[in-house]
């Protein structure tokens, strides 16, 4: 005979108002298997809890039903409370009569009629609960951080500071990431490479960090503690050990005209390359694509010249697998193609995006730091920025968010330019100056009113080759004119969006990714730093477009978060998963299908069917990956599944509860 | 004013023009060969719409002088299309007249001589049968 207690939350007067609680026990006290009823203000204070406990203890209590707000709310309190009066946590059913109830409800009658109803149902829900034990797992003691820019590097820093290993894992052959390639960072103006290359050092010098550059995840398995990842290092044609980075090899190398990636496309590199001086290792390594003696078999001439003799061709990709109990997504972002936007000019060379401008103010950049056009290397008179080129765009062109950073860095730019020659005219076309941060607008002001640079509000129809110049004609909407105007120069302010890849490795990781391929957080404002996957952790601009502050800021909460994770040795799983009943299971594979958590896997199973034994291809769920959302409980056609806590029978008890009493009225 | 609302409602049927999407760049205007013809500008459009200012465009000849090229709708970041817009404009002038077409006599008197031959052409297309 179970025994079942009641009890009703007044929540000071937000229940108490409506809903009726006098009646609401006088109702629940008939209901069979109710041994105990009792109602107090505030449930979840202090003398609340401790009458719940000792009404389970006095009364042997084998089931409580709180009928209070939501289960979001209190449901782990009073799970809590059930367990220190000795009761299976999972034996609490809460009734949600404040937010489903009493704040809906002007009426007190209908609204404590509903109050019965619902507390009627969780008890009905409660009479079919049984206890559930979560499951230890062990947490292996080492985080991956996939991305080497200023996110990975950031939150690899404060993982191996706390004293765990980590595997910093990037693709191409540097760490250092787009804030490498910046010149100055604002509000500040200090050098990019300044503050990052210190960074970058220690990263490399941790003994606790492992840097694999050019280097790709190809797998991930598994779940929170215990993933296991296989990542692929690819052939760099030098070997790592003997290398001293003297630079003879690219120095020699014949194969001079690929477009420089690190100089956004504006000057060249040589097939055996260094990304950039700094870069971190200071090993070069060989695009196989345009080596000549990868195409032809002929040359080797940077073997010849190579004194340690580093150059191996025979070098093939490696595959390693390791274990780690944690993951930082921080794979960053990119700039977006202009194709679409022909009005723009883009393809003459004195139209440039932003990007490929701080590569042209940079004093290691293709122009040597020279502010020239890449037309005919005169010295602009005149430069003109459009902002929002395919921000806040919802047609197929463009992307429908602001990209955030883009109002900041123009000020910079426009600042960077006028402080080095003031006789440049400098236009900026702009739809809103989103300037919020600590000395942010006070950055932007200062770029008009202490170096004259001159803000329109409106936007360009159209950028066309004149020639010697460009000619802009776009609109002044405050002042409501046309503009025509003659520049020597363009600067695009363009949108950025996740780096490519992001996609398979969203899928690899079953993490979540938006209708823009950003991360998803877990929740937008309360777990910022977390993917809805477990153990998956989020930095920087692959959540979201962010400046360096921002991501710094991002990369250290994720890094604590997997601290706090790695510092456990046990996990407790919620026990609240999937369970298969195997004699149902005809291991159709729909449930694996729509597992967001890859969950599920199938393989022959031992099925006892009244005494005849076969193995069968049965579905069977990880308890460790389940987080227990009910898809796969859905998707089954044979009614196998069951989620535990919520089982069907357990909700086919509460319709019942609800109908028998809407069928009695 | 009773009669500006319906046809307000009616400029927006017309159009399929979801004006709040609008977040006010200009690019329209800037892309506009008729700027500076106009007495109100492609984005004013949407503005005076947004306030229900209808009598204003209805009242002026920049009504007339959009040559329906097409540049804002290709240009328009937010998908507003303002050349539609003020193609539905111009169907509210002309319906409350009684008649669904221009006339010859009253293209005449509507533009000016120096107006480009692409603009009657088109208004022709439109109006005429």
């Amino acid at each position: 005979m179970e025994k079942i207690g009641v009890f009703i939350c007044h929540c000071g007067s937000n229940i108490k108002a409506t809903v009726d609680a006098d009646a609401v026990i006088k109702e629940i006290r008939g209901i069979t298997g109710v041994a105990f009823a009792a109602q107090y203000p505030y449930m979840c204070a202090k003398a609340g809890q401790s009458l719940i406990e000792a009404a389970i203890r006095d009364n042997s209590l084998d089931g409580i039903v709180v009928a209070a707000c939501s289960p979001r709310m209190h449901e782990a309190t009073f799970r809590k409370v059930a367990e220190s009066a000795g009761l299976n946590p999972y034996m609490v059913e809460i009734a949600n009569i404040r937010e489903h109830c009493s704040w809906i409800h002007r009426d007190g009658g209908e609204a404590t009629v509903k109050a019965v109803e619902l507390t009627r149902a969780a008890i009905a829900k409660v009479r079919l609960n049984a206890p559930l034990f979560p499951e230890e797992n062990s947490v292996v003691k080492r985080a991956l951080v996939i991305g080497g820019g200023i996110a990975g590097i950031q939150a690899a820093l404060d993982i191996a500071e706390a004293g765990f290993e980590v595997d910093l894992v990037e693709t191409t052959p540097s760490i250092g990431g787009k804030m490498a390639q910046l010149d100055k960072t604002f509000p500040t103006l200090d050098c990019s490479a300044c503050i990052l290359t210190p960074k970058m050092v220690d990263c490399a010098s941790h003994d606790k960090i492992n840097i694999l550059t050019y280097s790709q995840i190809e797998k991930i398995e598994g779940f929170v503690g215990n993933f296991t990842a296989t990542i692929r290092k690819k052939a760099r044609s030098v070997c790592m050990e003997k290398c001293t980075g003297c630079g003879d090899c690219w120095n020699k190398c014949p194969v001079k005209k690929i477009p420089d990636e690190f100089n956004t496309g504006l000057s060249n590199r040589t097939a055996i390359y260094i990304p950039f001086a700094q870069a971190l290792p200071l090993v070069p390594a060989i695009d196989r694509e345009h080596c000549i003696k990868f195409k032809t078999g002929k040359c080797g001439l940077c073997q010849t010249v190579c004194q340690p003799g580093a150059i191996d061709f025979e070098l093939q990709d490696e595959f390693a697998t390791e274990k780690y109990g944690a993951i930082v997504v921080a794979t960053g972002f990119e700039v977006i193609e202009l194709g679409k936007f022909g009005e723009f000019g883009y393809d003459n060379p004195d139209v440039i995006t932003s990007m490929e401008f701080e590569r042209i103010t940079h004093g290691a950049g293709p122009t040597g730091g020279e502010l020239v056009r890449l037309s005919d290397g005169r010295k602009p008179k005149s430069i003109t920025f459009i902002q929002c080129v395919g921000s806040r765009d919802i047609t197929e062109r463009g992307k429908p968010y602001c990209s955030k950073i883009c109002c900041m860095y123009t000020a910079k730019h426009s600042i960077l330019i006028k402080d080095k020659y003031p006789d440049i005219d400098v236009n900026i076309f702009y739809i809103d100056m989103r300037t919020p941060g600590k000395a942010y607008d006070e950055f932007y002001r200062r770029s008009e009113e202490d170096f004259g640079v001159r803000y329109i509000k409106g936007q360009v129809g159209r950028v066309m080759d004149m020639g010697d110049h460009l000619a802009i004609s776009g609109v002044d909407l405050l002042d409501n004119v046309k503009l025509e105007l003659k520049t020597d120069m363009v600067i695009l302010a363009t949108a950025i969006q996740p780096a490519t890849g992001i996609k398979p490795l969203a899928s690899m990781l079953s993490a979540s990714i938006d209708t823009n391929n950003f991360m998803t957080e877990a929740h937008a404002k309360l777990r910022p730093v977390e993917s809805p996957t477990a153990g998956v952790f989020l930095a920087g601009a692959a959540q979201g477009p962010k400046d360096i502050p921002e991501t710094v800021g991002q990369a250290g909460a994720a890094a604590a978060k997997v601290i706090g994770l790695l510092a456990k040795d046990i996990l407790l799983s919620n026990p609240c998963t999937a369970t298969v009943d195997i004699n149902s299971c005809n291991g159709c594979s729909l449930c694996g299908l729509v597992c967001p958590y890859g969950a599920i896997s199938y393989g022959p199973t031992k099925v006892d069917e009244f005494g005849y034994k076969t193995l069968e291809r049965i579905s069977h769920v990880n308890q460790a990956l389940c987080l227990g959302c009910g898809a796969c409980v859905v998707a089954c056609p044979s009614g196998a599944m069951n989620l535990l806590g919520y089982t069907n029978l357990q909700l086919q008890a509460e319709v019942d509860a609800l109908c028998l009493m809407n069928s009695d009225r | 004013m009773l009669n500006y609302e319906y046809q307000l409602e009616e400029i927006l049927d017309i159009s399929g023009v979801d004006i709040g999407r609008c977040m006010k760049c200009g690019r329209c205007s800037a892309s506009c060969p008729s700027y500076d013809e106009m007495e109100h500008r492609p984005h004013q459009f949407i503005t005076y719409l947004a306030r229900g200012d209808v009598a204003a465009l209805l009242e002026s000849d920049a009504l007339w002088q959009c040559l329906a090229c097409f540049s804002c709708v290709q240009r328009c970041p937010r998908d507003v299309k303002p050349a539609n817009l003020i193609e539905a404009v111009r169907l509210a002038a002309i319906r409350p007249k009684g008649a669904e077409f221009l006339t010859v006599e009253e293209v005449e008197a509507k533009f000016a001589p120096d107006m480009p031959q692409q603009l009657l052409v088109a208004a022709f297309r439109k109006y005429m049968r």
